[in-house]
């Protein structure tokens, strides 16, 4: 099995991979399936079980998206996927300023957010300038937006506005950016598979986020935040971290990491995701939402998008960072 | 066939920008005579209800533009007439003519049509005040159902005096329909029309 593996070319092995992935996620769908055609003779215990299916279900169809969305970015080459996420990146900061309240004199820093900054970003991803493309945001966008809401000429609450904006940046297009970054990162002996990295990173983070969720509903611990997050509590947190973390291990095959390697880049990328979609819902609660979606029936028409995304923004950079460092690429 | 991919591409470009969400709360979309009448704050307002609207409702239901604003250039005057199918209005009442004419004229033709009631874009957080057509029209017109419409959002889009939209989720959430009671006066009928307007703010 390994040595056929082995014999084939990178395009084939990406490819038996999502051939895996897909098959793993339509075994679970199927699962999902079967368990909600079960009735219960109790009617509150049918209705709790219901519940808890219709979590897992908005689970498993964000993963299938992720995945899809992967899937379509690989096949579409490293201009696709660039444009592809720079889409994502779109959606996601347009949920993400629709539930933030500005006001009229930040129109144009808005303008400049979506149609300046975003395009800039995944070009100088897309030609691969790492150099720069790491501190464009940070450093010059940080300095570009603020002057352009001071010109507008309105100090009601200014800091507090810059800071959602700079905010929403960093998150949906810094954060975003940096898997496409991963896919065009070019290791020695490892060309053309960076969809493996990619994935890689996908999967532990959304790893950690399924078990985190299956291993919360069992111990039913105190929450370490409950004014944030009712669910959230360190020893599940510490659970799914560590499975997480031992499946890259596992996964150490599909990466240019030896598994040791393999382990503690997952375990960074899961810490960073996990804790990342937590001040994600920290800034929700601020809003005062559950989700950012709500079913499709918020006012703002918002689908969630950025439920599904958040930690991956966070656990991209800090992961392509670490890679970029310890291999110094 | 300009018009029409004018109106396809119109309609893409509000749904990348606004997700141009409907949301009927109070009644289904249907084909029936209806005045829907909303807050003004923008005027991607127009093009934000008329997107909001079904495919079938979208070819009978007129929205009203204010004839000096959009008759000034002959784009302007493409753009609303060819596109959006929409009835002039004149802003100032003259002496020899009515400005509610257009609107009785196309409700008598059997038309629905989207009113702005407050006549004006506003740009504080309430609507301002109603004007009286609504009224006047709903006292002609009985028969024809008239829907309330929440437009949220839509003034973070494109404020007044900017050129360039920036995509902002908005919807449309339009209410339960209203009727003119026997005998009710015109400032408390407009009154009434306004607080359910406002009262789709928060649903």
């Amino acid at each position: 099995m390994n040595q056929y593996l082995k014999s084939m070319t990178a395009t084939e092995q990406v490819g038996a991979m999502f051939v895996f992935v897909f098959g793993c996620l339509f075994i679970a769908s199927v699962a999902l399936l079967l368990l909600s055609l079960r009735e219960h003779a109790d009617r509150g215990a049918d209705e709790a079980r219901r519940s808890n299916l219709a979590r897992g279900n908005t689970l498993l169809s964000s993963s299938w998206v992720m995945v899809i969305v992967f899937w379509v970015g690989w096949l579409s080459g490293d201009v696709g996927a660039t444009v592809l996420f720079g889409l994502v990146s779109f959606f996601a900061l347009r949920e993400f300023m629709a539930l933030s309240p500005t006001r009229r004199g930040d129109h144009r820093s808005l303008v400049l957010a979506f149609f300046v900054i975003l395009p800039m970003q995944y070009t100088l991803v897309g030609m691969q300038h790492y150099d720069l493309f790491t501190v464009f945001i940070p450093v010059y966008v940080f300095l570009a937006i603020p002057v352009v809401s001071a010109l507008a000429n309105d100090p009601q609450r200014f800091l507090e506005r810059n800071a959602k904006l700079q905010w929403g940046i960093m998150v949906c297009i810094y954060g975003m950016s940096h898997v496409p970054a991963l896919l065009l990162l070019e290791f020695p002996n490892y060309r053309d598979r960076g969809a493996f990295l990619v994935i890689f990173l996908a999967l532990v983070v959304q790893t950690c986020m399924v078990v985190q969720y299956l291993v919360t509903r069992r111990l039913r611990r105190a929450p370490a935040a409950p004014a944030i997050s009712s669910s959230f509590n360190w020893l599940s947190w510490g659970i799914a971290v560590g499975v997480a973390s031992v499946l890259g291990a596992l996964l150490a095959g599909i990466t240019p990491f030896k598994p040791g390697q393999a382990f503690v880049m997952a375990l960074i990328a899961c810490v960073a995701g996990s804790l990342g979609h937590l001040v994600m819902k920290a800034i929700k609660r601020d809003r005062g939402i559950p989700d950012w979606g709500q079913q499709g029936d918020g006012v703002t028409g918002a689908n969630g998008l950025l439920d599904r995304v958040d930690a991956l923004c966070f656990a991209a950079p800090v992961f392509f960072h670490s890679v970029r460092w310890y291999f110094n690429l | 066939m300009r018009a029409k991919l004018m109106g396809l591409f119109l309609l893409g470009l509000v749904r990348l920008l606004t997700g141009s969400q409907a949301r009927w709360y109070g009644c289904p979309p249907k084909a029936e005579q209806r005045i829907y009448f909303a807050n003004h704050q923008s005027h991607a307002d127009l093009i934000l209800i008329w997107a909001a609207l079904p495919q079938v409702l979208r070819t009978v239901t007129r929205p009203i533009a204010a004839r000096d604003y959009w008759t000034r250039t002959p784009f302007r005057q493409w753009i609303t007439s060819k596109v959006f199918n929409a009835i002039y209005v004149a802003r100032e009442r003259t002496a020899d003519q009515d400005p509610l004419d257009p609107l009785v004229e196309a409700l008598e033709s059997g038309d629905s049509i989207i009113l702005f009631p407050e006549g004006t874009r506003g740009h504080a957080e309430e609507p301002q005040s109603f004007k009286a057509g609504l009224y006047n029209l709903a006292l002609r017109f009985p028969q024809v159902v008239l829907v309330p419409a929440w437009i949220a959002n839509v003034q973070r889009v494109m404020p007044k005096g900017e050129v360039v939209p920036v995509p902002v989720l908005c919807s449309v959430t339009f209410g339960a329909p209203l009727k003119l009671e026997e005998g009710e006066e015109r400032r408390a009928f407009l009154d009434r029309a306004r607080n359910a307007v406002m009262a789709l703010r928060d649903v």
